[in-house]
Protein backbone atom coordinates (compact mmCIF):
# COMPACT_ATOMS: atom_id res chain seq x y z
CA UNK A 1 0.00 0.00 0.00
CA UNK A 2 1.14 3.52 -0.72
CA UNK A 3 -0.53 6.68 0.50
CA UNK A 4 -0.44 10.10 -1.16
CA UNK A 5 0.88 12.80 1.13
CA UNK A 6 1.33 16.52 0.75
CA UNK A 7 3.90 17.90 3.15
CA UNK A 8 5.21 21.44 3.09
CA UNK A 9 8.88 21.58 4.07
CA UNK A 10 10.54 24.96 4.54
CA UNK A 11 7.75 26.63 2.60
CA UNK A 12 7.86 24.31 -0.41
CA UNK A 13 5.12 21.73 -0.94
CA UNK A 14 6.04 18.14 -1.75
CA UNK A 15 3.38 15.75 -3.09
CA UNK A 16 4.59 12.16 -2.91
CA UNK A 17 3.31 8.58 -2.66
CA UNK A 18 4.82 6.93 0.40
CA UNK A 19 4.72 3.61 2.20
CA UNK A 20 2.78 3.98 5.46
CA UNK A 21 5.83 2.82 7.44
CA UNK A 22 8.07 5.60 6.06
CA UNK A 23 9.29 7.78 8.90
CA UNK A 24 9.12 11.56 8.57
CA UNK A 25 12.89 11.78 9.02
CA UNK A 26 13.41 9.49 6.00
CA UNK A 27 10.88 11.49 4.01
CA UNK A 28 12.92 14.60 4.75
CA UNK A 29 16.34 13.07 4.14
CA UNK A 30 15.79 10.42 1.47
CA UNK A 31 12.65 11.41 -0.43
CA UNK A 32 13.22 15.15 -0.73
CA UNK A 33 16.96 15.15 -0.07
CA UNK A 34 17.33 17.56 2.84
CA UNK A 35 20.07 15.92 4.88
CA UNK A 36 20.56 18.58 7.54
CA UNK A 37 18.18 16.64 9.80
CA UNK A 38 20.12 13.72 11.27
CA UNK A 39 19.27 10.22 12.45
CA UNK A 40 21.05 9.48 15.71
CA UNK A 41 19.60 6.96 18.15
CA UNK A 42 16.46 6.34 16.07
CA UNK A 43 14.56 5.79 19.35
CA UNK A 44 13.35 9.35 20.17
CA UNK A 45 15.98 9.86 22.85
CA UNK A 46 18.89 11.77 21.29
CA UNK A 47 17.07 14.58 19.49
CA UNK A 48 19.27 14.66 16.36
CA UNK A 49 16.16 14.40 14.19
CA UNK A 50 14.28 17.29 15.84
CA UNK A 51 12.24 19.42 13.41
CA UNK A 52 9.33 21.81 13.80
CA UNK A 53 6.00 20.21 12.89
CA UNK A 54 3.36 22.91 12.48
CA UNK A 55 5.60 25.20 14.50
CA UNK A 56 6.36 22.98 17.50
CA UNK A 57 9.27 20.61 18.01
CA UNK A 58 8.91 16.94 17.15
CA UNK A 59 11.29 14.03 16.79
CA UNK A 60 11.05 13.04 13.15
CA UNK A 61 12.27 9.49 13.84
CA UNK A 62 9.08 8.84 15.84
CA UNK A 63 6.57 10.25 13.40
CA UNK A 64 5.28 8.61 10.25
CA UNK A 65 5.30 10.66 7.07
CA UNK A 66 1.57 9.89 6.71
CA UNK A 67 0.98 11.54 10.10
CA UNK A 68 2.55 14.73 8.72
CA UNK A 69 0.28 14.78 5.67
CA UNK A 70 -0.95 18.34 5.27
CA UNK A 71 1.48 19.66 7.84
CA UNK A 72 4.16 22.31 7.59
CA UNK A 73 7.66 21.17 8.56
CA UNK A 74 10.65 23.39 9.27
CA UNK A 75 14.12 21.85 9.20
CA UNK A 76 17.51 23.37 9.91
CA UNK A 77 17.74 24.33 6.21
CA UNK A 78 14.60 26.46 6.62
CA UNK A 79 15.73 28.61 9.53
CA UNK A 80 17.93 31.05 7.67
CA UNK A 81 16.31 33.92 5.81
CA UNK A 82 18.04 33.73 2.42
CA UNK A 83 21.65 34.56 3.21
CA UNK A 84 20.96 35.81 6.74
CA UNK A 85 21.37 33.20 9.45
CA UNK A 86 18.78 32.82 12.19
CA UNK A 87 20.01 34.30 15.51
CA UNK A 88 20.31 30.77 16.91
CA UNK A 89 22.59 29.80 14.04
CA UNK A 90 24.65 32.98 14.52
CA UNK A 91 24.97 32.29 18.23
CA UNK A 92 25.95 28.63 17.81
CA UNK A 93 28.64 29.91 15.44
CA UNK A 94 29.83 32.80 17.57
CA UNK A 95 29.85 30.90 20.88
CA UNK A 96 31.13 27.72 19.29
CA UNK A 97 28.10 25.71 20.38
CA UNK A 98 29.29 22.64 18.51
CA UNK A 99 32.17 20.26 18.29
CA UNK A 100 31.62 17.53 15.70
CA UNK A 101 28.35 19.16 14.66
CA UNK A 102 26.21 16.03 14.34
CA UNK A 103 23.75 17.01 17.07
CA UNK A 104 23.71 20.67 16.03
CA UNK A 105 20.69 20.76 13.68
CA UNK A 106 18.52 19.01 16.27
CA UNK A 107 20.01 21.07 19.05
CA UNK A 108 19.14 24.30 17.22
CA UNK A 109 15.59 23.18 16.43
CA UNK A 110 15.06 22.16 20.08
CA UNK A 111 16.47 25.53 21.12
CA UNK A 112 13.96 27.18 18.79
CA UNK A 113 11.18 25.38 20.71
CA UNK A 114 12.72 26.40 24.03
CA UNK A 115 12.79 30.09 23.06
CA UNK A 116 9.26 29.87 21.65
CA UNK A 117 8.06 28.76 25.09
CA UNK A 118 10.43 30.91 27.16
CA UNK A 119 12.07 33.90 25.51
CA UNK A 120 14.39 34.63 28.43
CA UNK A 121 15.55 31.29 29.86
CA UNK A 122 18.12 30.89 32.62
CA UNK A 123 21.05 28.52 32.11
CA UNK A 124 19.20 25.93 34.21
CA UNK A 125 16.04 26.35 32.14
CA UNK A 126 18.09 25.91 28.96
CA UNK A 127 19.54 22.66 30.29
CA UNK A 128 16.04 21.41 31.12
CA UNK A 129 14.66 22.58 27.80
CA UNK A 130 17.33 20.67 25.90
CA UNK A 131 17.00 17.49 27.98
CA UNK A 132 15.84 15.59 24.92
CA UNK A 133 18.97 16.36 22.93
CA UNK A 134 22.32 14.70 23.41
CA UNK A 135 25.76 15.95 22.42
CA UNK A 136 28.11 12.97 22.54
CA UNK A 137 31.09 15.35 22.31
CA UNK A 138 29.67 16.64 25.62
CA UNK A 139 29.90 20.22 24.41
CA UNK A 140 27.02 21.35 26.57
CA UNK A 141 28.66 24.41 28.16
CA UNK A 142 28.95 26.25 24.88
CA UNK A 143 25.55 25.06 23.72
CA UNK A 144 23.99 26.68 26.79
CA UNK A 145 26.01 29.85 26.16
CA UNK A 146 24.86 29.87 22.54
CA UNK A 147 21.18 29.61 23.42
CA UNK A 148 21.54 32.31 26.07
CA UNK A 149 23.29 34.54 23.52
CA UNK A 150 20.55 33.94 20.96
CA UNK A 151 17.86 34.79 23.54
CA UNK A 152 19.57 38.11 24.24
CA UNK A 153 19.90 38.87 20.53
CA UNK A 154 16.28 38.03 19.82
CA UNK A 155 15.08 40.07 22.79
CA UNK A 156 17.13 42.97 21.50
CA UNK A 157 14.93 43.01 18.44
CA UNK A 158 17.70 42.31 15.98
CA UNK A 159 16.02 39.17 14.68
CA UNK B 1 15.11 0.98 11.99
CA UNK B 2 12.20 0.18 9.76
CA UNK B 3 8.83 -1.06 10.92
CA UNK B 4 7.33 -4.09 9.23
CA UNK B 5 4.93 -3.21 6.42
CA UNK B 6 1.39 -2.33 7.37
CA UNK B 7 -1.65 -0.78 5.75
CA UNK B 8 -2.83 2.61 6.95
CA UNK B 9 -6.32 3.98 7.43
CA UNK B 10 -7.19 7.42 8.73
CA UNK B 11 -10.43 7.64 10.69
CA UNK B 12 -12.37 10.90 10.78
CA UNK B 13 -14.74 9.84 13.57
CA UNK B 14 -14.87 7.42 16.47
CA UNK B 15 -17.57 5.46 14.65
CA UNK B 16 -15.39 5.16 11.56
CA UNK B 17 -12.43 4.06 13.66
CA UNK B 18 -14.56 1.43 15.39
CA UNK B 19 -15.79 0.16 12.03
CA UNK B 20 -12.22 -0.03 10.71
CA UNK B 21 -11.18 -1.99 13.79
CA UNK B 22 -13.99 -4.49 13.13
CA UNK B 23 -12.73 -4.89 9.55
CA UNK B 24 -9.09 -5.26 10.59
CA UNK B 25 -9.06 -7.32 13.77
CA UNK B 26 -5.29 -7.25 14.29
CA UNK B 27 -4.90 -3.53 13.56
CA UNK B 28 -3.37 -1.17 16.10
CA UNK B 29 -4.66 2.31 16.91
CA UNK B 30 -2.28 5.19 16.17
CA UNK B 31 -2.53 8.57 17.91
CA UNK B 32 0.74 10.42 18.62
CA UNK B 33 2.73 7.30 17.94
CA UNK B 34 5.19 7.71 20.79
CA UNK B 35 4.44 4.30 22.26
CA UNK B 36 3.41 2.47 19.09
CA UNK B 37 6.09 3.57 16.60
CA UNK B 38 9.00 2.43 18.84
CA UNK B 39 7.21 -0.92 19.33
CA UNK B 40 6.86 -1.30 15.55
CA UNK B 41 10.47 -0.27 14.87
CA UNK B 42 11.73 -2.77 17.42
CA UNK B 43 9.42 -5.33 15.78
CA UNK B 44 7.77 -6.19 19.07
CA UNK B 45 4.49 -6.00 17.15
CA UNK B 46 3.62 -6.47 13.49
CA UNK B 47 -0.01 -5.43 12.96
CA UNK B 48 -1.44 -5.72 9.45
CA UNK B 49 -2.82 -2.19 9.66
CA UNK B 50 -2.77 1.03 11.66
CA UNK B 51 -5.94 3.01 12.28
CA UNK B 52 -4.91 6.66 12.68
CA UNK B 53 -7.28 8.42 15.08
CA UNK B 54 -5.02 11.45 15.45
CA UNK B 55 -7.30 13.83 13.52
CA UNK B 56 -10.67 12.95 15.02
CA UNK B 57 -12.46 16.14 16.05
CA UNK B 58 -13.59 16.41 19.65
CA UNK B 59 -11.11 13.92 21.08
CA UNK B 60 -8.60 16.57 22.11
CA UNK B 61 -8.65 19.12 24.90
CA UNK B 62 -9.59 19.55 28.54
CA UNK B 63 -12.99 20.71 29.76
CA UNK B 64 -14.86 20.85 33.06
CA UNK B 65 -18.37 19.49 33.27
CA UNK B 66 -20.55 18.46 36.23
CA UNK B 67 -17.78 18.25 38.81
CA UNK B 68 -15.49 16.36 36.44
CA UNK B 69 -12.45 17.31 34.42
CA UNK B 70 -12.82 15.54 31.07
CA UNK B 71 -9.66 15.02 29.05
CA UNK B 72 -9.84 13.94 25.42
CA UNK B 73 -7.64 10.94 24.69
CA UNK B 74 -5.70 12.87 22.02
CA UNK B 75 -4.61 15.59 24.45
CA UNK B 76 -0.82 15.82 24.42
CA UNK B 77 1.45 15.74 27.45
CA UNK B 78 2.45 19.35 26.69
CA UNK B 79 -1.21 20.36 26.83
CA UNK B 80 -1.71 18.49 30.13
CA UNK B 81 1.35 20.16 31.64
CA UNK B 82 0.26 23.65 30.52
CA UNK B 83 -3.41 23.33 31.51
CA UNK B 84 -4.49 25.85 34.16
CA UNK B 85 -7.52 23.63 34.86
CA UNK B 86 -5.28 20.69 35.73
CA UNK B 87 -2.66 22.77 37.51
CA UNK B 88 -5.31 23.91 39.97
CA UNK B 89 -7.73 20.96 39.98
CA UNK B 90 -5.45 17.95 39.44
CA UNK B 91 -1.93 19.19 40.09
CA UNK B 92 -0.39 15.72 40.16
CA UNK B 93 -1.51 15.07 36.59
CA UNK B 94 -0.06 18.25 35.08
CA UNK B 95 3.08 17.76 37.16
CA UNK B 96 3.56 14.16 35.98
CA UNK B 97 2.86 15.06 32.35
CA UNK B 98 5.59 17.70 32.52
CA UNK B 99 8.09 15.03 33.62
CA UNK B 100 7.50 12.70 30.66
CA UNK B 101 10.40 12.35 28.24
CA UNK B 102 11.38 15.76 26.89
CA UNK B 103 9.62 18.73 25.24
CA UNK B 104 9.49 17.25 21.73
CA UNK B 105 8.14 13.95 23.05
CA UNK B 106 5.54 15.80 25.13
CA UNK B 107 4.44 17.73 22.03
CA UNK B 108 3.45 14.48 20.26
CA UNK B 109 2.65 11.89 22.92
CA UNK B 110 -0.98 11.67 24.05
CA UNK B 111 -2.62 10.71 27.35
CA UNK B 112 -4.80 8.13 25.62
CA UNK B 113 -1.90 6.45 23.86
CA UNK B 114 0.13 6.50 27.05
CA UNK B 115 -2.44 4.76 29.22
CA UNK B 116 -3.67 2.38 26.51
CA UNK B 117 -0.05 1.22 26.11
CA UNK B 118 0.12 0.79 29.92
CA UNK B 119 3.89 0.57 30.19
CA UNK B 120 4.62 -0.15 33.87
CA UNK B 121 7.38 2.47 33.83
CA UNK B 122 5.01 5.15 32.56
CA UNK B 123 3.97 8.07 34.76
CA UNK B 124 0.31 8.74 34.08
CA UNK B 125 -1.22 5.38 35.11
CA UNK B 126 -0.24 5.83 38.78
CA UNK B 127 -1.55 9.40 38.80
CA UNK B 128 -4.86 8.41 37.24
CA UNK B 129 -5.20 5.53 39.72
CA UNK B 130 -4.52 7.97 42.56
CA UNK B 131 -7.03 10.53 41.31
CA UNK B 132 -9.81 7.98 40.73
CA UNK B 133 -10.03 8.45 36.98
CA UNK B 134 -12.69 6.93 34.79
CA UNK B 135 -12.01 5.82 31.23
CA UNK B 136 -14.51 6.13 28.36
CA UNK B 137 -14.08 3.28 25.90
CA UNK B 138 -15.93 3.23 22.57
CA UNK B 139 -16.67 0.32 20.30
CA UNK B 140 -19.03 -0.36 17.43
CA UNK B 141 -21.79 -1.21 19.94
CA UNK B 142 -21.46 1.97 22.01
CA UNK B 143 -19.45 3.50 24.83
CA UNK B 144 -18.74 2.11 28.29
CA UNK B 145 -16.95 3.56 31.30
CA UNK B 146 -14.34 1.75 33.38
CA UNK B 147 -12.78 2.91 36.66
CA UNK B 148 -9.02 3.07 37.13
CA UNK B 149 -8.98 0.03 39.44
CA UNK B 150 -10.35 -2.12 36.62
CA UNK B 151 -8.79 -0.30 33.66
CA UNK B 152 -5.18 -1.28 34.35
CA UNK B 153 -5.26 -5.08 34.30
CA UNK B 154 -1.57 -5.89 34.33
CA UNK B 155 1.69 -5.51 32.46
CA UNK B 156 0.83 -3.54 29.31
CA UNK B 157 -2.74 -4.79 29.51
CA UNK B 158 -5.86 -2.69 29.91
CA UNK B 159 -9.62 -3.13 29.77
CA UNK B 160 -9.65 -1.77 26.19
CA UNK B 161 -10.57 -4.70 23.94
CA UNK B 162 -9.00 -5.11 20.50
CA UNK B 163 -12.01 -3.67 18.69
CA UNK B 164 -12.36 -0.69 21.06
CA UNK B 165 -10.86 2.80 21.39
CA UNK B 166 -10.16 4.82 24.51
CA UNK B 167 -11.81 8.19 23.84
CA UNK B 168 -11.65 10.23 27.08
CA UNK B 169 -10.49 10.19 30.68
CA UNK B 170 -12.43 11.90 33.48
CA UNK B 171 -11.22 12.80 36.94
CA UNK B 172 -13.17 14.41 39.77
CA UNK B 173 -12.50 18.16 40.03
CA UNK B 174 -10.34 18.92 43.04
CA UNK B 175 -12.25 20.14 46.07
CA UNK B 176 -11.34 22.69 48.75
CA UNK B 177 -8.60 21.55 51.10
CA UNK B 178 -7.32 19.01 48.60
CA UNK B 179 -3.84 18.89 47.14
CA UNK B 180 -2.07 16.39 44.92
CA UNK B 181 1.47 15.77 43.73
CA UNK B 182 3.64 13.33 41.81
CA UNK B 183 7.18 12.38 42.79
CA UNK B 184 9.36 10.41 40.44
CA UNK B 185 12.58 8.50 40.65
CA UNK B 186 13.60 8.83 36.99
CA UNK B 187 15.84 6.39 35.22
CA UNK B 188 18.81 8.64 34.42
CA UNK B 189 18.96 7.70 30.74
CA UNK B 190 15.41 6.91 29.65
CA UNK B 191 13.54 9.20 32.07
CA UNK B 192 11.03 6.45 32.60
CA UNK B 193 9.86 5.97 36.18
CA UNK B 194 11.90 3.57 38.29
CA UNK B 195 9.42 4.53 40.99
CA UNK B 196 6.51 6.92 40.55
CA UNK B 197 4.42 7.99 43.53
CA UNK B 198 1.18 9.95 43.20
CA UNK B 199 -0.55 11.34 46.28
CA UNK B 200 -3.75 13.24 46.89
CA UNK B 201 -4.72 14.41 50.36
CA UNK B 202 -7.55 16.45 51.79
CA UNK B 203 -7.11 18.39 55.02
CA UNK B 204 -10.11 19.44 57.12
CA UNK B 205 -9.85 21.01 60.57
CA UNK B 206 -6.09 20.51 60.52
CA UNK B 207 -6.15 16.77 59.98
CA UNK B 208 -6.14 14.43 57.00
CA UNK B 209 -9.73 13.60 56.11
CA UNK B 210 -8.99 11.72 52.87
CA UNK B 211 -5.86 10.31 51.26
CA UNK B 212 -5.14 8.44 48.06
CA UNK B 213 -1.68 7.16 47.21
CA UNK B 214 -0.78 5.14 44.11
CA UNK B 215 2.50 3.72 42.89
CA UNK B 216 3.84 2.98 39.45
CA UNK B 217 7.18 2.11 37.94
CA UNK B 218 7.99 -0.76 40.27
CA UNK B 219 4.84 -2.82 39.72
CA UNK B 220 3.24 -4.30 36.56
CA UNK B 221 0.15 -2.10 36.92
CA UNK B 222 -0.45 0.85 39.26
CA UNK B 223 -1.44 -0.05 42.83
CA UNK B 224 -3.06 1.92 45.64
CA UNK B 225 -0.96 2.05 48.81
CA UNK B 226 -3.93 1.57 51.11
CA UNK B 227 -1.72 0.88 54.14
CA UNK B 228 -0.22 4.38 53.74
CA UNK B 229 -3.66 5.92 53.27
CA UNK B 230 -5.00 4.24 56.40
CA UNK B 231 -2.01 5.36 58.44
CA UNK B 232 -2.69 9.01 57.55
CA UNK B 233 -6.39 9.02 58.44
CA UNK B 234 -7.17 11.62 61.08
CA UNK B 235 -3.56 12.71 61.49
CA UNK B 236 -2.11 16.20 61.17
CA UNK B 237 0.20 16.00 58.13
CA UNK B 238 3.47 16.72 59.94
CA UNK B 239 6.78 15.60 58.48
CA UNK B 240 6.96 12.80 61.04
CA UNK B 241 3.39 11.63 60.39
CA UNK B 242 4.04 11.54 56.64
CA UNK B 243 7.35 9.70 57.03
CA UNK B 244 5.80 7.14 59.38
CA UNK B 245 2.84 6.53 57.08
CA UNK B 246 5.08 6.28 53.99
CA UNK B 247 7.03 3.46 55.67
CA UNK B 248 3.85 1.35 55.49
CA UNK B 249 4.12 1.26 51.68
CA UNK B 250 5.66 -2.21 51.70
CA UNK B 251 2.39 -3.62 53.06
CA UNK B 252 0.76 -2.69 49.74
CA UNK B 253 3.48 -4.23 47.56
CA UNK B 254 3.33 -7.99 47.00
CA UNK B 255 6.95 -9.17 47.03
CA UNK B 256 6.55 -11.34 43.95
CA UNK B 257 5.09 -8.47 41.92
CA UNK B 258 7.82 -5.85 42.38
CA UNK B 259 9.78 -5.35 39.17
CA UNK B 260 13.56 -5.23 39.04
CA UNK B 261 16.14 -4.78 36.34
CA UNK B 262 19.88 -4.38 35.95
CA UNK B 263 19.65 -0.74 37.02
CA UNK B 264 17.41 -1.12 40.09
CA UNK B 265 16.64 -4.48 41.68
CA UNK B 266 13.23 -5.31 43.10
CA UNK B 267 14.74 -5.31 46.60
CA UNK B 268 16.20 -1.85 46.09
CA UNK B 269 12.98 -0.42 44.70
CA UNK B 270 10.99 -1.88 47.59
CA UNK B 271 13.46 -0.45 50.08
CA UNK B 272 13.39 3.12 48.76
CA UNK B 273 9.75 3.38 47.64
CA UNK B 274 8.79 5.04 50.91
CA UNK B 275 11.08 7.99 50.12
CA UNK B 276 9.12 8.82 46.97
CA UNK B 277 5.77 8.28 48.70
CA UNK B 278 6.91 10.66 51.41
CA UNK B 279 7.99 13.30 48.87
CA UNK B 280 4.68 13.08 47.01
CA UNK B 281 2.71 13.33 50.25
CA UNK B 282 4.77 16.27 51.49
CA UNK B 283 4.22 18.20 48.25
CA UNK B 284 0.51 17.31 48.17
CA UNK B 285 0.03 18.42 51.79
CA UNK B 286 1.70 21.76 51.01
CA UNK B 287 -0.87 22.31 48.26
CA UNK B 288 -3.95 21.81 50.42
CA UNK B 289 -5.50 25.26 50.17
Amino acid sequence: MTIPVSITVNGRRYDREVEPRLLLVHFIRDVIGLTGTKVGCDTSQCGSCTVLLDGVSAKACTCLAVQADGASVTTIEGLADDSELHPLQESFWNKHGLQCGYCTPGMIMASHELLRCNSDPSAEEIRHGLEGNMCRCTGYQNIVRSVRDAAETMQGGTS
Amino acid sequence: MFAPQFDYYRASSVAEAAALLEQHPDAKVLAGGHSLIPVLKLRLAAPSALIDIGRIDGMRGIREEAGQIVIGALTTHSELAASATLQSGATALSEAAGMIGDPAVRNRGTIGGNVAHADPASDLPAVLRCLGAEFAIAGSSGTRTVGAADFFEGLMTTAVEEHEILTAISIPSGSGGQGSAYAKFSHPASRYAVIGAAASVTVADGVCSAASVALGGLVPAPVRATAVEDALAGKALSADAIADAARCVGDSLADDEVLGDVYASAEYRSAVAHVWVSRALTAAAARCG
